[in-house]
């Protein structure tokens, strides 16, 4: 008997098989070098995915972005900024600071996308640049001397019943999405609009506002992510969220989501950025040089979306 | 008959020749304003520090025309910078060698692009994503640590006037001669760049494939049913990329006679790329623009900075200005959405 998949959930099982294959490699190697078997302990994966944590919360918000067809490269700038503004405010209000700060960028780049008619790619990385400008003026292109409040290191690095508190904050940031992609009138518009804006618009679906709910969305995230990292670190720095845009984006696509929009669902982003943070640690442990990281990075994106990433060809 | 049809032509090409009118009244006030301007000096430093993100900016041209976008130009032009910085040196015959190695590690590498879109059949933007990642991987194999051997005269003879050149290399009585003269001061740089955009991207664009490339940016569907070669194409697109990015990546390597496989620097190339091309009149959405858009989108980017040195602005308040303009510049595209008369047109 065959078992059949629906084209839907082929790329969140395909991925899944590649995490099972990328474990037992790496696996294998730790123990033809060293006899022991990091990759299965349980405190070492819970570790990997603290780490993890914010870049899966990054793209949580991205996938918000992408479903629609469009894409949000404010995330670094948003990261750092909300970071930033939380340090240096301090206290009781930090973390409400950070929000707000992830609330104006969202309805900035979705009253840019949905209103001006600007697209995203372009209108998102002026927003970015701008951001950046802001923070470098304001930090004198130093990394602040605040230090982050005891809330977000409670959040980044303290551990709650033994799980790190940050795994925590993606499940519950993964849980509101995933209730808000599937439950809610909202997610469906989001699908509707990503498929086609038009026919959304015509069956009465207010696509204007779903576009910034989107965006306000990613940037929330962005934000939470940046509060988690300062965190981590223990204060914010210049350049703390360029490493998260691109994977993020990567992820979300990894999982199965349509880079045009319209199609795909919160579980493959999830398994998504744990392909991408264990393949990351996997690499690590082999003690990869950069240069090869990068090359078999490039090379996992190609293969994966060779097997189940391919359009359709175009007939008509 | 002549200004009907140069007032269509105007008016058909808004975005171009707003740009143009932009890069004049910029780069003119600027030379107004610097203590030296107007003078050889300036326009050779200028156009030096141009060079790199024209070449890339015409490079991600090509798969904006599509409809798509490449994220890998910068990290190709990274590369391609590693290899040159290796390779240019030795003997005259060595030297071009280097040089025709270095633009076919870029060729090749767009054409892997091209073909990874096509009969992989993976959306550009992603497909680049990753290939951009392996070209990194690459030049920081060759080139572990910034440096480089790069042939002195030849850094010399391209990075000046004309008159250098022709002294350094000792053609036209060492720059003297009578019918040398009125191009004597002219920067080599602003002519190689004009070089590949009229011997490459023009006979380009007037070809069947070049059509084809707006066709598809326009409608794909339509470009099928009417039997153009979408996949030569595409093919040619992602190439041709590749090869303008590899022309950025070898004038680089002579300026600065060194290599440098630096993530930051390649990812600002491709972002500053984009923004170039929007500022040139080419639509993101594909169909419409052009190299030579990109060319004057990539210099009106360059001038604005070049500001920052004679006014007397803030270091720390540079980059929030530089951002202000490009959000302001990609803004004027939001006065297409008052001109529409119904609503539906907004939505693609």
């Amino acid at each position: 008997m065959r078992m059949s998949i629906s084209t839907e959930n082929r790329p969140i099982v395909i991925a899944s098989l590649f995490i099972v294959v990328i474990l037992i490699a790496g696996t294998a190697y730790t123990l033809s070098t060293t006899g022991t078997a990091p990759l299965l302990s349980a405190n070492y994966l819970l570790q990997q995915l603290q780490t993890g944590s914010f870049l899966g919360i990054c793209a949580a918000g991205m996938m918000m972005v992408i479903l629609l067809g469009h894409i949000d490269l404010s995330i670094p700038w948003t990261l750092t900024a909300a970071a930033m503004t939380a340090t240096a405010v301090g206290g009781d209000l930090a973390l409400p600071t950070a929000l707000a700060v992830g609330l104006a960028v969202g309805l900035l780049n979705g009253f840019g996308v949905a209103y001006l008619r600007i697209p995203s790619m372009i209108f998102t990385l002026g927003v970015d640049t701008v951001l950046r400008g802001l923070m470098v003026a304001q930090t004198g292109g130093f990394a602040p001397q605040d230090k982050a409040t005891p809330l977000m290191l409670f959040l980044a690095k303290d551990k709650i019943l033994g799980i790190p508190a940050a795994i925590v904050v993606w499940a519950a940031v993964s849980l509101i999405i995933m209730l808000v992609l599937t439950r809610t009138g909202f997610g469906r518009s989001i699908y509707a609009t990503g498929s086609r804006e038009r026919a959304a618009y015509l069956s009465g679906i207010r696509t204007r506002s779903v576009i910034i709910g989107a965006f306000v969305v990613s940037s929330l995230c962005a934000a939470i992510a940046g509060v988690l990292l300062a965190g981590y670190s223990a204060k914010a720095y210049q350049g703390m969220g360029n490493a998260f845009l691109l994977p993020a984006i990567a992820a979300v696509v990894l999982g199965g989501t349509h880079i045009l929009g319209g199609k795909g669902r919160y579980i493959g982003t999830l398994i998504g950025v744990i392909l991408i943070v264990l393949l990351n640690s996997v690499l690590s442990i082999m003690q990869m040089p950069e240069a090869g990281r990068q090359i078999i990075y490039g090379s996992v994106i190609i293969g994966m979306l060779l097997v189940y990433g391919r359009n359709q060809r175009v007939t008509s | 008959m002549q200004m009907v049809s140069l007032k269509r032509g105007v008016s058909q090409n808004m975005g171009f020749a707003t740009a143009v009118l932009l890069l004049l009244v910029l780069y003119l006030t600027y030379n107004m304003m610097h203590p030296r301007g107007f003078s050889s000096a300036v326009a050779i430093q200028n156009s030096n520090e141009t060079v790199a993100i024209a070449f890339v900016a015409m490079a991600q041209t090509l798969p904006v025309l599509l409809g798509g976008l490449d994220l890998s130009v910068g990290a190709v032009m990274t590369l391609t910078n590693c290899v040159a910085s290796l390779l240019l040196n030795g003997s005259p015959a060595q030297i071009l060698l280097g040089m025709g190695l270095t633009l076919l590690t870029g060729t090749m590498f767009g054409l892997m692009n091209g073909l990874i879109v096509v009969y992989g059949r993976i959306q550009p933007i992603i497909a680049t994503l990753a290939t951009g990642a392996i070209a990194m991987g690459l030049a920081l194999l060759i080139r572990p640590q910034p440096g480089g051997n790069v042939d002195d005269d030849l850094g010399w003879a391209l990075t000046n006037s004309v008159w250098d050149l022709a002294d350094t290399y000792g053609f036209a009585d060492g720059g003297d001669a009578w019918w040398l003269r009125p191009f004597a001061d002219i920067p080599v740089p602003f002519l190689l760049v004009l070089f590949v955009a009229i011997f490459v991207w023009l006979p380009f664009r007037r070809s069947v494939t070049g059509r084809t490339v707006y066709a598809i940016g326009s409608a794909e569907g339509a470009a099928y049913m009417s039997g153009l070669p979408i996949n030569r194409a595409k093919i040619a697109a992602f190439t041709l990329g590749g090869f303008f990015a590899a022309c950025g990546g070898l004038y680089l390597a002579i300026q600065t006679s060194s290599g440098n496989a630096d993530i930051q620097q390649a990812g600002a190339y491709t972002l500053n790329s984009i923004a170039a091309v929007v500022l040139g009149g080419t639509s993101l959405l594909g169909g419409t623009g052009g190299a030579i858009g990109s060319l004057i989108g990539a210099m009106i980017l360059r001038v604005i900075s070049f500001y920052f040195r004679i006014l007397d602005i803030d270091p720390l308040l540079q980059p929030l200005i530089e951002g202000l303009v490009l959000l302001t510049a990609v803004s004027f595209g939001a006065f297409r959405t008052l001109r529409v008369k119904n609503q539906l047109d907004l939505f693609r």
